[in-house]
């Protein structure tokens, strides 16, 4: 029942029309490198350049990567407008914000 | 044995060993083991921190090898530790492996109870849940607890799961609260012990090297009249006095990290391969009557 209910999200997300913008954001040198604005649907990838692991974790739980060693990826899809907060849960004063819109 | 005899003895151990602290009258004191020929009495506990096993990048390709030189700097002193603390940072990311491989290389340790308190390399799932696993039994999985030891008090508290947005450690307030409940009974002539895997004292906030409560922390434990607060999370010895309080923060057994706003962030730092090994260690802490005295201990 769920999944159809996602199913059916994806389908109205995709006959809207808005085209999707994935995107990549570097962390280095312990800064996620730039905020992102994106479309709904849209994937962000985030990946570790440092030889320090980083976490990207949501402020309101919504996304929390597991620890990403140097060179590893991790991806969210936004689908919902909004504003998202989000740090290194591992060094919390590395701060950024992905945007959907 | 002279002074300059038990430094080449030392330093033929060749290990990048820890702190050994001493308590002397009341106050402990840290100084480096390999000048260390005044520092007699029986040692009362090892400080181990930062092993990081799981790490595999340029600033050291080995730290189980590393690690294992520690302990067997351990193995060889003359008196067994009666007690054994890690300051934090047991895994580098917290997989079930790294904590499974940490765990066993610490109990080849020949000396008493080892006590564990999480760094956030050891929660990076959030919970800690792994790390409650191996460690958690002493504090019935909650992470903190204390316990007395040879007379002196031990505390064992947990900063790295209740950060705070500018990126210092924190207790955060059920814990505080339990400190509290904790220290207010006991009587201001035990000693005490407090280690944490943050420093609990600022030492360089834009990298959040602090706890958020410190001063409340501090606060509590001034009546004391002999309190050694331990942590490990910078790779580096910093030591402050401040009244009767001796604030020690140790080495890692894996790699070193730059000092305090050199570079763009506390991430490992890549050395010289012989240079490496001076700047790896252990802490031992001696007591000696009510005081304790802390020696630094290096691989080199």
């Amino acid at each position: 029942m769920k999944s159809t209910i996602i199913a059916g999200l994806l389908m109205l997300a995709s006959a809207t029309g808005v085209r999707a913008q994935d995107t990549t954001v570097e962390i280095q040198h312990f800064m996620f490198k730039m905020d992102v604005t994106v479309t709904p649907g849209s994937t962000v990838t985030w990946k570790n350049l440092d030889g320090e692991p980083h976490t990207v974790a949501s402020i309101d739980g919504l996304f929390r990567s597991k620890g990403l060693d140097e060179g590893d990826t991790y991806s969210f899809k936004f689908d919902k407008p909004g504003v998202y907060k989000y740090i290194c849960s591992i060094h919390p004063s590395m701060r950024a914000t992905v945007t959907v819109k | 044995m002279t002074d300059s005899n038990r430094r080449d003895a030392l330093k033929c151990l060749g290990v990048g060993a820890g702190t050994l602290f001493t308590m002397t009258g009341g106050v402990f004191s840290a100084f480096d083991i390999s000048e260390a020929g005044a520092a007699t009495g029986t040692p009362l506990f090892l400080q181990i921190s930062d092993t990081h096993i799981g790490f595999n990048k340029p600033a050291n390709t080995d730290v189980i090898g590393t690690l294992n030189r520690s302990i067997d700097f351990v193995n060889a002193m003359p008196v067994a530790p009666s007690l054994v603390l890690h300051t934090g940072d047991v895994t580098h990311l917290s997989k079930p492996e790294e904590f499974d491989t940490a765990h066993q290389l610490l109990l080849r340790m020949k000396a008493g109870d080892l006590h564990v308190v999480p760094g956030e390399h050891d929660v990076i799932d959030g919970p800690g849940a792994e790390f409650l696993n191996h460690f958690g039994k002493p504090s019935d999985g909650k992470g903190y607890y204390s316990f007395d030891h040879m007379g002196v008090h031990f505390i064992a508290l947990v900063n790295v799961m209740n950060f705070k947005p500018n990126g210092l450690g924190a207790l955060g307030d059920e814990q505080l609260a339990w400190l509290k409940q904790d220290l207010w009974h006991r009587s201001a002539s035990q000693p005490i012990v407090v280690f944490a895997h943050m420093p609990l004292w600022t030492i360089y906030e834009p990298w959040g090297w602090g706890t958020s409560e410190g001063e409340q922390i501090a606060a509590l434990l001034r009546r004391f009249g002999s309190v050694t607060v331990l942590n490990g999370h910078i790779h580096q010895i910093v030591q402050k006095v401040e009244g009767n309080i001796t604030f020690h923060s140790a080495r890692s057994t894996a790699y070193p990290q730059p000092l305090a706003g050199s570079g763009p962030g506390p991430g490992p730092l890549v050395v010289p391969a012989d240079q490496l090994p001076g700047m790896l260690g252990v802490t031992t802490l001696v007591a000696r009557k009510k005081k304790i005295a802390l020696t630094d201990t290096t691989l080199a």
